[in-house]
């Protein structure tokens, strides 16, 4: 009766030390993070946690592989290429927005934007590119937006997430206002987002299983079955923070992209691999 | 730790047991069904389906109980709970705030936070301390 209880106190004490907020930067963060769930889960590789908690449920991940042959994400990544080829009234087009036109870059987002002094991910930049070039800007959960970010990813799954921290007070400011969104308690219920996805990744609450934190930006924006359409990370990001029965914020506000920098830069070295599918 | 607990057990057996034949002549007197001791059959299953629903306790969500389907898996299984809280006033303190007793805890506080009403609790708390 006491040793599931006692070894679940160890793992926490390790948690606990693991992400400390201590003397470290973010590259020793990335590593503990890295090695809590290498020990916690030897026999996964870290290349799998691209795959949610299909790294970690091999039931699931049948189920998943299966639906993986006829990509529910697909139609969004045709859309999204059609958009993103379409020029602006100006006769500009979002490649001219983005380094090397735009193909292959998602890895890069989200990224310190020295001139603003701020976070900047991937829909925040398709937005600032229409505004910039005369058009309104889409709505946050506008399937035009979701579909031009899957698009973006599409053409560039395979190559690994490089987020920079730049040498700047102000990125590193933003570094640590994720990291200390993503371990402080929140909400009616009391949860830290690390309560779920590092602490008791692996483990189920009530019929679901939950993933690893490790390699949750990868695959995004991802289908969800549940909801039958294609989402963002931070539509995921509201999602949860709603469940925790806490006030959400909205799309693309600071905290989530301070939020999401912070995670994506500790999955730095896996591979995107949006869009992806989830139940 | 595991050694006082199963040595505490006992003893308060035996003292319940020792209260409970003390007391009786003075309960048959005062014409009461036994003490506030053995909690009814309506308390229990009104706990128990507090512990049980998802917009309530949610108990289930973390913890394997009775039988209880789908149980969580990230707090540990509630059993034997007379023997590891002989103190019913313990057990209601842990769920009321288990950040007193770990900060850290993935367990809600149904106390402090108003997830619950203090009836809830109690029946919770009975029905718990059933197991
Ligand atoms: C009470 C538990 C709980 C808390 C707290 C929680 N989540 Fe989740 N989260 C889940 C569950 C359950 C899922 C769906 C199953 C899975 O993939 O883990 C999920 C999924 C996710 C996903 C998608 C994973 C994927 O592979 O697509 C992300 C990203 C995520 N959560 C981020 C967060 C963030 C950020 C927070 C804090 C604001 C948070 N979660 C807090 C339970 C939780
Ligand atoms: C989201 C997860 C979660 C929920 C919901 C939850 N608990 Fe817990 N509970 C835990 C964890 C984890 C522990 C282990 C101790 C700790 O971490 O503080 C725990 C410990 C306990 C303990 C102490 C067990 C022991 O062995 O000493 C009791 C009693 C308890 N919970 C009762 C409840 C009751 C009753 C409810 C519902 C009203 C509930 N819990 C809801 C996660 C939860």
């Amino acid at each position: 009766m006491l040793r599931p209880a006692i070894r679940r106190f160890l793992l926490l004490c390790l948690a606990t030390i693991l992400s400390m907020p201590a003397l470290a930067g973010p590259e020793e963060d990335r590593e503990a993070f890295r090695a809590y769930f290498s020990q916690r889960f030897p026999d996964v590789p870290l290349d799998e946690y691209v795959n949610g908690i299909y790294a970690l449920d091999p039931k699931a991940r049948e189920q998943w592989l299966d639906i993986e042959q006829f990509p529910p994400y697909e139609f969004a990544v045709e859309q999204g290429e059609v958009l993103f080829r379409q020029a602006f009234a100006n006769g500009n087009g979002y490649a001219d927005c983005f380094d090397n036109g735009g193909v292959g870059v998602r890895q890069h987002y989200p990224r310190f934007d020295p001139a603003l002094g701020e976070v900047v991910t991937l829909e925040l930049a398709l937005n600032r590119c229409r505004t910039r070039n005369g058009e309104s800007a889409y709505a946050w959960d506008s399937d035009e937006l979701v579909a031009l970010s899957a698009y973006m990813a599409w053409t560039s799954r395979g190559n690994p997430i490089d987020v920079e921290i730049p040498d700047d007070p102000r990125a590193l400011a933003a570094y640590e206002a994720g990291k200390r969104f993503y371990y402080s308690k929140r909400g009616q219920l009391n949860f830290a987002c690390s309560d779920c996805h590092v602490t008791s990744a692996g483990s189920y609450v009530r019929a679901d299983h939950l993933s690893a934190s490790l390699g949750h930006p990868s695959h995004f924006p991802v289908y969800r079955s549940k909801l039958g359409k294609v989402i963002s990370l931070h539509s995921r990001f509201y999602g949860c923070v709603r469940d925790v029965r806490a006030r959400p914020f909205e799309e693309q506000s600071e905290e989530y992209r301070n939020l999401e920098y912070f995670l994506t830069y500790m999955s730095n070295g896996l591979v995107v691999n949006g869009p992806g599918a989830r139940k | 730790m595991i050694r006082k607990v199963a040595l505490r057990m006992p003893i308060a057996l035996t003292l319940r047991t020792a209260l409970t034949i003390l007391l009786l002549p003075a309960a048959i007197a005062a014409g009461n069904a036994v003490q506030a001791d053995p909690v009814s059959k309506e308390r229990l299953a009104a706990g128990k389906k507090l512990a049980m629903t998802r917009s309530k306790g949610n108990c289930l969500a973390c913890h394997a109980i009775d039988d209880g389907e789908l149980p969580g898996s990230t707090g540990p299984p509630l059993m034997y709970m007379q023997q590891r809280y002989p103190e019913r006033s313990e057990l209601r303190a842990q769920v009321w705030d288990a950040t007193v007793r770990n900060p850290d805890t993935m367990m809600p506080p149904f106390g402090r936070h108003l997830i619950l009403s203090e009836d809830e609790i109690d029946l919770i708390v009975d029905y718990i301390h059933s197991l």
